[in-house]
């Protein structure tokens, strides 16, 4: 489960390219495992490195500059995340140390993929982004940015994201609180749609902590 | 009043937003780290009877396969999602199993997938099932991780379209035509944050399997899902399946099922017309599947394309293309028939009408055929189409995903051009710079026959 977000000054990483789609973010190659981790190394890779293979750096890419090599805000053109819908983008991304993606507008899937992740997806006009320079402050309570300049600008999020990010809840256990509103509905279901329901019953015994009914 | 979209959305909604999943399909590319991080978090899934897991992206599909693959590290990704079905009790369709096949080609095969029903799986042409008359779409891992665990998903709710075609299509145009029509025509984004209802005789005209590969190409047209409304052609297909209601229960299923339709005076966010009399052949000449022509036409310009001229040039310039250039007569290095799209039973049966009696252009590299699934291929071979495909020179293969997309094992090779009857012609998708030509398998089988692309009618 992501840690709760408040507030975060950091470096900010100038990448702001627009239409950067989520295989620029992470390279299906570098994709190696079944999981969620291990994909820190493989962000941005074919930006990062000249030679992916090898693993050498350009010294051009910002993330490879002294400055930034500590970011944990990224500064993106607009459309970021676009492209093919893996969550590992925001996987590679939340493994680097990234808690926050500041740009002109964002692909639907990737920015809910970064709300579930734990990274905050700020909208800013260009104007702004460009000019936040490094670092960056990203306060969640009062919904500001603050650039390097100590000027505040406004942000606005769903309510429910900025709650999940606040509070560190994933989904799941925000969904878990209606246990007793979806039990009851499928309930009412078996009675409706009988021939939707395959046998055997739901696992109700084998249930561990945090199944449906506990919440 | 309501669309049929309408209704199975407030059949499902358990409150604003949040929505009941009554079936789960994972696969082995994405299913694993759901199950993994479900695991990780100490929970379970909710109800394992509805879950199903299916081998098929990145399993080999040369003859004799076992877990072995090409792909790097994609024996881990095989064993892993085994080891994960079995701990959770989800039902499998492993490597070997005699119904193993493409996530939504068995999902039918086996009754999964039913008219009224809500589907979802982490792969995104899930909206192919929605032929059945189901709400299937695609999701991410998180959301297959919260579906599993809760039965539910938190989603936005859809836009409703409707897209009608009126008439039939023509002798030798496919349901794959059609849909190539309709992306070349409103775009690669004419359907986003839609649920797409297909309707009109040119659709209710389709079997199954034609309307399956209407639905599966909505992806490609932006489309949250895809929609065709349930009927005796449906039924019949469905009853006596595996998964599918028997005796009372199935009375019961179509009582239900016969009303899942739109009413007349539905209400659509946007709608539609296509002609069916205007759909001929097509085949993309481009990196998106709306970049696509009629076979006998030639590569646009931009300005014909509709397209910025940066995108248009970079397309072209992928594809060793320039405007002007008829497709017709384009040699060819390799040729698939597969994919979720095309390749059922009556896909390679009209495939294998084209090369009976004769034989792929000497010189032509890779000639796959991949059925979707175990039961296609024994269906083909007991009509002996295996051997049409294997007399011309094709390989025959196991079911799976194979070449339809690059894993990083197998693939074809850069700069070669291949004629597929999958859905996707992106850079790269077959292959690092392999360029695709997306198509219908009769025309895939023409021209591997002729050794450029080439129309069945050509072949004399
Ligand atoms: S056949 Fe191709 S498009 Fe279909 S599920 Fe497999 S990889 Fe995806």
């Amino acid at each position: 489960m992501p840690e709760p977000f408040r507030r975060l000054t950091a470096p900010a990483l100038p990448f702001w390219a627009d239409n950067i789609d989520t295989d620029v973010i992470i390279p299906s190659r570098e994709m190696k495992g079944t999981g969620k981790t291990g994909l820190a190394a493989g962000l941005f890779a074919n930006r990062r490195y000249r030679n992916p293979e090898t693993r050498e750096e350009d010294p051009d890419f910002p993330l490879n500059r002294p400055e930034y090599r500590a970011a944990r805000i990224w500064l993106a053109g607009a459309n970021v995340g676009c492209g093919s819908s893996r969550e590992h983008a925001a996987w590679a991304l939340a493994e680097h140390g990234f808690r926050a993606v500041i740009a002109p507008s964002f692909n639907p899937i990737f920015f809910g993929n970064c709300v579930r992740n734990g990274i905050v997806p700020v909208v800013l006009p260009r104007e702004v982004v460009e000019g936040l320079g490094s670092p960056v402050t990203v306060d969640l309570e009062a919904m500001t940015v603050t650039g390097a300049d100590g000027r505040a600008h406004p942000f606005t999020l769903p309510a429910e994201a900025r709650a999940m990010l606040m509070e560190g809840l994933d989904p799941i256990a925000l969904t878990l609180k209606d246990a007793d509103a979806i039990a009851a509905w499928q309930a009412a279901d078996r009675e409706r749609r009988p021939w939707a329901w395959l046998a055997p019953q739901p696992n109700i015994s084998k249930r561990t902590s945090g199944g449906p009914r506990r919440g | 009043m309501a669309s049929l979209f309408e209704t199975l959305w407030q059949a499902h909604e358990i409150r604003p937003g949040l929505v009941a999943i009554d079936r789960i399909m994972l696969h082995e590319r994405t299913g694993a780290a759901a199950l993994r991080s479900l695991a990780a978090a100490g929970r379970t899934v909710a109800t394992p009877a509805h879950v199903f897991v299916v081998m098929d992206h990145i399993v080999d599909t040369r003859p004799g396969r076992d877990d072995q693959t090409l792909m790097p590290g994609g024996q881990a990704f095989i064993a892993e999602t085994r080891a994960a079905a079995k701990a959770f009790g989800l039902t499998l369709f492993d490597v070997t199993d005699a119904e193993q096949g493409i996530t939504h080609v068995i999902s039918p095969e086996l009754g999964i997938v039913l008219p009224g029903l809500t589907l979802v799986a982490p792969d995104s042409h899930t909206g192919t099932q929605g032929a059945f008359g189901a709400l299937a779409w695609g999701i991410g891992s998180s959301e297959a991780e919260h579906a599993l665990a809760t039965g539910t998903l938190r989603v936005a709710k859809p836009g409703a379209m409707r897209v009608t075609v009126s008439g039939r299509l023509r002798p030798g145009v496919t349901a794959k035509d059609l849909a190539l029509h309709l992306i070349a025509t409103h775009g690669a984004r004419g359907g986003e944050g839609m649920a797409v209802e297909f309707a009109g005789e040119g659709v209710t005209a389709l079997d199954m399997e034609g309307r399956m590969t209407l639905c599966n190409m909505a992806t490609e047209f932006g489309a949250f899902s895809a929609l065709v409304a349930p009927d005796e052609v449906t039924f019949a297909w469905l009853e006596g399946r595996r998964f599918a209601p028997r005796g009372e229960l199935w009375g019961q299923a179509l009582a239900a099922w016969r009303g899942l339709r739109s009413s007349a005076d539905a209400v659509f966010d946007r709608e539609i017309a296509v002609d069916a009399a205007l759909v001929a052949p097509m085949i993309s000449w481009g990196t998106s599947p709306q970049h696509s022509v009629p076979l006998t036409g030639r590569v646009p310009t931009a300005a014909e394309a509709g397209l910025a001229p940066e995108t248009h040039a970079r397309a072209l310039a992928y594809m060793g293309l320039e405007p002007g250039r008829p497709l017709l007569g384009l040699p060819i290095d390799g040729a698939f028939i597969g994919s979720c799209t095309n390749s059922r039973l009556s896909d390679l049966r009209r495939a294998a009408a084209v090369l009976r009696g004769r034989r792929i252009a000497p010189g032509l590299g890779k000639a796959l055929v991949v059925p979707g699934s175990q039961r296609v291929k024994r269906e083909a071979e007991a009509e002996r189409l295996d051997r049409v495909f294997r007399d011309a020179g094709f390989e025959w293969r196991e079911s799976g995903c194979s070449l339809c997309f690059f894993a990083g094992g197998e693939s074809f090779g850069a700069g070669e051009r291949v004629v597929s009857s999958t859905n996707r012609n992106f850079e790269s998708r077959q292959g690092p710079g392999t360029r695709t030509h997306i198509t219908s398998p009769e025309v895939v089988a023409a021209s591997a026959v002729a050794g450029r692309i080439a129309a069945p009618w050509e072949l004399g």
